[in-house]
């Protein structure tokens, strides 16, 4: 009983990464229904960020912030110069080069000589501390966190997506992109605000991975990103909701799956993604369309 | 580039082809190239052939796959298992008779990535656009993890120790077979289906064209020729690892595809030989070769080479369809 309790909340705080993460990768496509491959380096470069300024005797308050920051920054950077010149163009061309991207990233910063190929190990910025609840149950401050953050921000969205102007200028563009135009939203800048959020929300889950995991390479974001996705799509691709349970099941399903055996985890996980899709392909949470001639 | 529907010009790119085939034998014979080059033109061929296998799926039919990897992988351990572990073929044998049973563990291979395709995308076709280039990477990765868990092929170690079955005349032959029978396929009646669909799904459908099955169609003969690609490639290379044949390298082999141009299958051809010989050329520098593929790639799709490209999912008004 201890050892489910204790892999449960293992799960919950992989989750939560991928739930940061599949909000990222939902948040795009219901604005542009585009799936942005890139977006797992932004993980990548969240840790990198924390890294290098944990390195120059910043405090992580600081770093995480400015990582935050730093994330945000380049989503919207990579939107400006990939996405953008293709927005009026067939949605299979930004896929693809939002594929080309995502190597583009992961392959140049292999070849910056300060990243470089090798594994760099992320300093302990935070100390570890156990809690003895009860029992044999023993919880770290890390994991405590990681779930206080991953929900702080969850709920901050919500607020903003739900509250603000640009949420709802957001919601409207994800609804019908014209005519929120024709309503006089300016559909660029809100383009920009949500990969700039998204980023942030992968700066995060970057850095949260860096402190939990901390392991550095070039690549660290494929699987993580691919897996978010496949929770995004699991909790309905488009659905913010959606897209935090997604994340939340699917770290669970992962880790119960990595306790039963190591090697087949992350087989199941895929076989979830096409059973999901087999019979719901709109997710969880998403709502069904029907094309329309 | 070459049109795929004029006849005089697929007459001069068949000449093209074969004075280009011709010469690579001459070469082959007269030994006048090392057996680098050759071997990289034979590892360009297998490229050729899973180029244009997917061009059929994914530029002509429309399907966005991002599974091609895991099919070619199906049919590669599967005839390297059959011709190492079952027939006991070795590299030095080069009889008829060993060459016969290659052939039919390239077969035994290919139909069961046929069959894997059938089944997979009786499931799958259904979904349209980037759902089916979600489940299709999700295959791809399944794929990769029951190879690694497969111990009878080596699992994570990797599968050593094949046989050197894949000689220049098999590849040649190969590639042949397939560009032919996939370009006939491009320009009959089933190809034109295809091209509907490519168009609009429900006009064609509503002009009678049941898009299901033709879509299975050709998703099942493209995995075919992938897997038989696959069989080659393995046999050449003798070694074989899951972590080559993950969702990335199929991304790779769509690369040749935009490259060429969607839907151009002589562009393919050129394409997956080109961007074989290309990284070899840049072997000097690793990290430049890797930065280089997906800049390509990038390139590619915003400066369209290639007119067919459009064609691939009509542009549609900034706001239509949720």
């Amino acid at each position: 009983m201890e050892l489910v309790i204790m892999q449960l909340v293992n799960g919950l705080q992989l989750g939560a990464i991928y739930a940061l993460m599949a909000l990222g990768y939902t948040m795009v496509y219901g604005i542009l229904k585009l799936i942005n491959f890139a977006h797992g380096d932004l993980l990548m470069i969240g840790a990198y960020s924390a890294y290098f300024l944990v390195l120059a005797e910043i405090p992580i308050g600081i770093a995480f912030v400015a990582a935050m920051a730093i994330c945000g920054a380049s989503a919207m950077l990579i939107d400006k110069l990939a996405y953008k010149p293709l927005r009026s163009q067939p949605r299979l061309k930004a896929l693809i080069t939002a594929m080309g991207v995502s190597l583009l990233i992961e392959n140049g910063s292999r070849m910056i000589p300060f990243i470089g190929p090798n594994f760099r190990r992320f300093p302990d910025v935070v100390e570890l501390k156990y809690f003895h609840v009860t029992g044999n149950i023993v919880l770290t401050n890390i994991q405590l966190m990681n779930l206080g953050l991953a929900l702080f921000l969850m709920v901050v969205l919500t607020l903003v997506i739900r509250r603000t102007k640009i949420g709802i200028a957001m919601r409207a563009v994800s609804l019908d992109q014209k005519a929120a135009r024709l309503m006089g939203i300016n559909v660029e800048n809100v383009i920009a605000v949500t990969f700039a959020m998204g980023g942030a929300l992968a700066g995060t889950a970057g850095v949260m991975t860096a402190i939990t995991y901390p392991r550095l390479s070039p690549y660290m974001g494929i699987m993580p990103g691919l897996k978010a996705f496949v929770a995004a799509v699991f909790g309905g691709i488009g659905s913010v909701p959606g897209a935090m349970i997604g994340g939340i099941l699917m770290g669970v399903v992962e880790t119960a799956a990595t306790a039963w055996h190591s090697q087949i985890a992350e087989g199941v996980f895929f076989v979830l993604l096409l059973v999901v899709l087999l019979f719901r392909p709109f997710g969880l949470m998403g709502k069904s369309s029907r094309e329309k001639v | 580039m070459g049109s795929k529907n004029s006849l005089s010009k697929g007459n001069k790119w068949l000449l093209t082809a074969a004075a280009a085939t011709l010469s690579v034998i001459a070469v082959d014979r007269l030994g006048l190239a090392s057996s680098y080059v050759m071997f990289i033109l034979m590892v360009g061929l297998c490229n050729v052939v899973l180029t244009v296998s997917l061009n059929l799926i994914t530029g002509v039919t429309g399907q966005f796959s991002l599974g091609h990897a895991g099919f070619m992988a199906v049919g590669a351990y599967l005839s390297a298992y059959l011709s190492k572990m079952v027939f006991g073929l070795s590299s030095s044998g080069s009889g008829p008779a060993s060459s016969l049973l290659f052939f039919a563990c390239l077969l035994c291979g290919a139909a069961l990535a046929a069959g894997v395709a059938f089944l997979l995308g009786g499931i799958i076709l259904r979904l349209t656009g980037d759902y089916l280039c979600i489940a299709t990477l999700g295959f791809n990765q399944i794929v990769v993890v029951a190879l690694n868990n497969l111990e009878i092929v080596g699992g994570s170690r990797g599968f050593y120790g094949i046989p050197k079955l894949s000689t220049l005349t098999g590849l040649l032959i190969l590639t042949w077979f397939a560009v032919i029978v996939i370009s006939r396929y491009v320009n009959s009646v089933k190809g034109r289906n295809c091209e509907a669909i490519l168009g609009d799904e429900t006009a064609a459908e509503s002009l009678g064209v049941d898009s299901f099955k033709v879509k299975l169609h050709s998703f099942v003969t493209g995995c075919f020729f992938a897997a038989l690609a696959g069989g080659m490639l393995i046999h050449l290379l003798q070694l074989a690892h899951p972590t080559q044949y993950t969702f990335i390298k199929s991304i790779e082999i769509l690369l040749m595809v935009v490259v060429g141009g969607m839907g151009n299958v002589a562009g393919s051809v050129i394409s997956g030989m080109v961007l074989t010989i290309l990284p070899e050329a840049l072997r000097f520098s690793q990290d430049l070769r890797l930065v280089l593929y997906p800049l390509i790639l990038i390139i590619f799709i915003s400066r369209d080479p290639s007119r067919y490209f459009y064609k691939f999912f009509p542009a549609r008004t900034a706001g239509g369809g949720k």
